[in-house]
């Protein structure tokens, strides 16, 4: 089998800091690490590579330069080749530009069986960039993954998380699948593996590798746009109750009461 | 770079119809035509006899938006139920009509659930678009987002709301991205620009760290999915009737890739946080998973349920459908009351909306007391025994 995983690098910290001029994230300084539902993608990539001998897993990503540590960690978990669209002509893009970047560079890798993508990344919280990647591969997809149940020829049975339990769902092949974190527990890297990874090139493609031109790229081909970014404003601090226990649960009691709430 | 057809040199043969694999080209009259879901794949130009097809620089980007109007609302129905969400966004999509001087709609999809068009114009849509057949009697995301892009295409809404479940979240990507256009997730707040009439989206990322309002200027529609539970339930209007235009789904080989086998309900007891009144939430200064009984019998004395912040779920003392915050469920309940629970931002993200809340914790600097209306410091253990005595 041939398979490929969608990771994105993300900020490790909930510091965010922002651009006063374009409002947009600077991500410079920021400790990053791969997206912990990427890392549960790849988990399940290794483990298929671990079932079917003869199975190759290619890790692409779209982001800046320094998204190749994070590549390397991929290479270093297991992944045999990893690539890094990377150019100023990706920068601002939102989901849907971003689907069709890492569409070209997957149509670039070839043929493949099954892509994973985690479901959402932490730092934008959309979970839209997997299933964006599909139709523009124009394959089935298949979100909220929390089982792999069957490898069959042609097709795979997977579980599919739903708020209320979940459905089995067989879906053909080729096909993207996204993963949540209740799909597996991601390996650890061994220190032979680390050594390994740094004797490996880490691929970089541009616009010009994957074929796309610079206006089918970044913020000029993102539909959406940020007009502002802004710190929600926290409401206002009520009232601190005062006294014995017994004494603030009276007084709480008698405010919820003149409320109607009890 | 854009697919275009060349209409004197085209012939009509319907070579790219047929060679299309994203299902774009569509024949108006005798001429080919590439709809949004083009890709610029090339895989027509190979296949013209005539040298029709050609790629080009194209100008601006972006459709014709004075061609759009309507807001429309994806009625989502779970065994021929319509979710809560759904009923929210009619109420919301009412708003921005009005503001905007058009209609609000809803579009369903399922099989033999003419009862909900009903249920439809009764929580106000104007012209319910429905869409019957057994393929789309449980939500398959290839169905529905054919059904749904196709409406899209024929009847130009200018904003498309959906709900951010586990499926709203699925369909909503597919449809935008075969309609070439933008879509903004978990939506907060929505507005109408009073300048331009455009949609104002906006949302929390990382972590309800920072909020942005997203416009989608040149394409159409505006798409985004809605947090059950954000907005509030219109008043029903017995009686209320609509417009129904029924969409005649057709699905051939191949259209549909998925099939679901099988839905297993959790066997875990459902915890309706979104539809609760009173939600009464446990943190990590519960100390162990017994603390959670004590706040079950508060909870059950008021009508409420229990609700969970992420440190408790992930010790392991409750299941994670009780959580509450940017990774959990979103609530507004009339009452919350947070025990242990110091208040990461992630958690605040997800309950600071509800009308009263009040905050029991041992911790006098603890964050939640910023968002609290009434905050007692004080051991959870003496004080909500108390209060269980105090309210008889």
């Amino acid at each position: 089998m041939k398979i490929i995983v969608c990771a994105k690098q993300v900020p490790d910290t909930n510091e965010v800091r922002i651009d006063p001029v374009k409002g947009t994230l600077i991500r410079d300084g920021v400790p990053s690490i791969l997206n912990p539902d990427d890392a549960n993608a790849l988990e399940a990539a290794l483990q298929l590579k671990d079932q079917y001998p003869g199975t190759t897993v290619s890790v692409v990503s779209m982001g800046p330069g320094q998204a190749s540590y994070m590549l390397r960690e991929c290479l270093a978990m297991g992944a045999d080749e990893a690539v890094l669209l990377s150019s100023r002509a990706f920068g601002g893009a939102d989901t849907c530009a971003t689907s069709t970047t890492l569409a070209a560079g997957i149509r670039k890798l070839g043929k493949y069986d099954i892509i994973f993508a985690g479901r959402q990344a932490i730092d934008g919280d959309t979970a839209q960039v997997g299933p964006q990647t599909a139709q523009r591969l124009g394959i089935p997809s298949v979100t909220y993954v929390q089982k792999i149940r069957e490898i069959k020829e042609g097709s795979v049975v997977v579980e599919r998380a739903l708020e209320d339990g979940y459905e089995v769902i067989e879906v053909k092949t080729p096909c993207l699948l996204t993963a949540v974190k209740e799909l597996n527990e991601p390996r650890y890297m061994t220190v032979s593996q680390i050594e390994e990874a740094y004797k490996k090139e880490i691929i970089v493609w541009n616009e010009n590798d994957v074929n796309l031109a610079p206006e089918d790229c970044g913020l000029k081909a993102s539909p959406t746009q940020v007009f502002r970014s802004f710190t929600p404003e926290p409401k206002g601090k009520g009232e601190m109750l005062t006294g014995t226990v017994n004494e603030m649960v009276s007084a709480l009691v008698a405010k919820l009461t003149e409320k109607h709430v009890l | 770079m854009a697919v275009k057809v060349i209409d004197a040199k085209c012939k009509g043969c319907t070579k790219c119809v047929k060679a299309c694999p994203f299902d774009a080209i569509t024949m108006q009259g005798k001429l080919a035509d590439i709809g949004p879901s083009c890709t610029n794949c090339g895989a027509c130009i190979e296949v013209c006899p005539f040298d029709a097809i050609v790629k080009e620089d194209e100008g601006k980007k972006g459709v014709d938006i004075s061609l759009y109007h309507d807001v429309w609302v994806f009625a989502e129905q779970r065994d021929g139920e319509l979710m809560g969400v759904s009923i929210e966004l009619l109420g919301e999509g009412k708003r921005l009509a009005d503001e905007i001087g058009c209609k609000v709609c809803a579009i369903l999809c399922g099989e033999n659930v003419d009862h909900l068009v009903d249920e439809l114009y009764e929580y106000g849509a104007e012209i319910v678009y429905y869409a019957n057949a057994p393929e789309l009697k449980s939500y398959n995301t290839d169905a529905y987002t054919k059904v749904i892009y196709e409406a899209i295409v024929t009847y130009k809404p200018e904003i498309v709301l959906l709900g951010a479940t586990h499926i709203g979240r699925d369909l909503g990507p597919c449809i935008a991205v075969k309609c070439g256009t933008g879509l903004t997730a978990d939506c907060t707040k929505l507005d109408i620009d009073p300048a331009d009439k455009k949609l104002m989206q906006t949302r929390p990322a990382f972590g309800g760290n920072l909020m942005a309002t997203i416009l989608c200027p040149n394409h159409r529609p505006q798409m985004s999915t809605v947090r059950p539970g954000v907005m509030s339930k219109p008043e029903r209007n017995p009686g209320a009737k609509g417009e129904l235009v029924k969409l005649e789904p057709a699905f051939k080989e191949g259209d549909i890739r998925m099939q679901v086998l099988e839905v297993v309900k959790a066997l875990t007891e459902k915890v309706s946080l979104t539809d609760a009144r009173v939600i009464v939430s446990g943190g990590a200064g519960l100390g162990n998973p017994e603390g959670f009984e004590l706040l079950k019998k508060l909870a059950d004395r008021l009508g409420g349920v229990v609700g969970a912040s992420r440190a408790a779920v992930d010790a392991g003392w409750i299941d994670h459908s009780h959580q509450v915050g940017q990774t959990g469920t979103t609530v507004k309940p009339d009452l919350y009351i947070a025990c242990g629970i110091s208040g990461a931002i992630q958690h605040l993200a997800g309950m600071q909306t509800s009308k009263l809340i009040i905050a029991i914790n041992k911790n006098e600097d603890a964050p939640i007391f910023e968002v609290a209306d009434y905050g007692i410091v004080g051991d959870l253990y003496k004080v909500i025994p108390a209060l269980l005595e105090a309210i008889g």
